[in-house]
């Protein structure tokens, strides 16, 4: 988990296209200037990275679905909780599912786990785009191949 | 069972929280109901699962963006419940 550089996810551990479900894993790390500010002395995982964690697993699922073909944005982040607090070091269990995949817009259920405990979870929407163009298509595909994403990417893609 | 409209009416009415009153075939879901783009996703969402249909909600815009189509053929909302029976149809095709 790169926090200043907003990757999130260490590794994909599993990706279902069948069942439309993925699931990876993070670890918080131990140091990061944003624990200097959140909080001194009481170092805490914001809340809203929890949520971008999950969006960014719910994301890697729609861009594999969508074969490397489009982007998915977060558009809104719905009935989310943050059911406790998540501390430096500790790793994270993610999960997603595609609960429904609309005409350029898709909803996701997410959640993470630590330790097997529940500790966060929301409903998600995307706004699903044709990339803006193909530097960031190749970047996505740079960091996918290095979480382990392993999708055929079409040669148009 | 309830029209098309009655079950357009009612997400929206439930979606956007608007008086279920105020919203008539003849309402504009962007100019007279005040709905953005993203509270359209979630009309759209609910309206998928309840027909079990799939709006193609980007040929739309897509179309009136070209100035193919305006916005009244698909988000005036007896127009947009024709759109729905015609999927529905197509489905059952």
């Amino acid at each position: 988990m790169n926090l200043e550089h907003f990757q999130l996810i260490d590794r994909i551990v599993d990706l279902d296209l069948a069942q439309q479900t993925i699931r990876t894993e993070a670890r918080v790390p131990t140091a990061s200037t944003i624990f200097e500010g959140h909080f001194p002395g009481y170092p805490l995982m914001p809340g809203v990275l929890l949520i971008e964690a999950m969006a960014q697993t719910s994301g890697w699922l729609l861009v594999a679905l969508n074969s490397f073909k489009r982007m998915p944005f977060l558009a809104a982040a719905k009935d989310a909780k943050l059911r406790t607090f998540v501390t430096p070091g500790q790793k994270l269990a993610i999960t997603a599912h595609l609960d429904h995949d609309g005409s350029g817009y898709a909803m996701t259920n997410a959640k993470i786990k630590c330790a097997g405990k529940l500790i966060c979870d929301a409903a998600l929407t995307f706004r699903v785009l044709d990339f803006p163009n193909p530097e960031m298509a190749k970047d996505m595909r740079d960091v996918a191949a290095r979480i382990g994403l392993k999708v055929e990417v079409p040669a148009d893609g | 069972m309830p029209s098309t409209f009655d079950t357009v009416a009612n997400i929206i009415s439930e979606t956007c929280d608007i008086p279920r009153d105020t919203i008539k075939p003849e309402s504009h879901a962007i100019n007279d109901l005040g709905i953005d783009s993203l509270d359209f996703l979630d009309i759209a969402f609910a309206i998928d699962k309840a027909f079990g249909i799939k709006m193609p909600l980007e040929q739309w815009t897509q179309e009136v963006n070209d100035g193919k189509a305006t916005t009244e053929q698909y988000f005036q909302l007896n127009n947009l419940c024709t759109r729905i029976d015609e999927l529905v149809a197509a489905k059952g095709a």
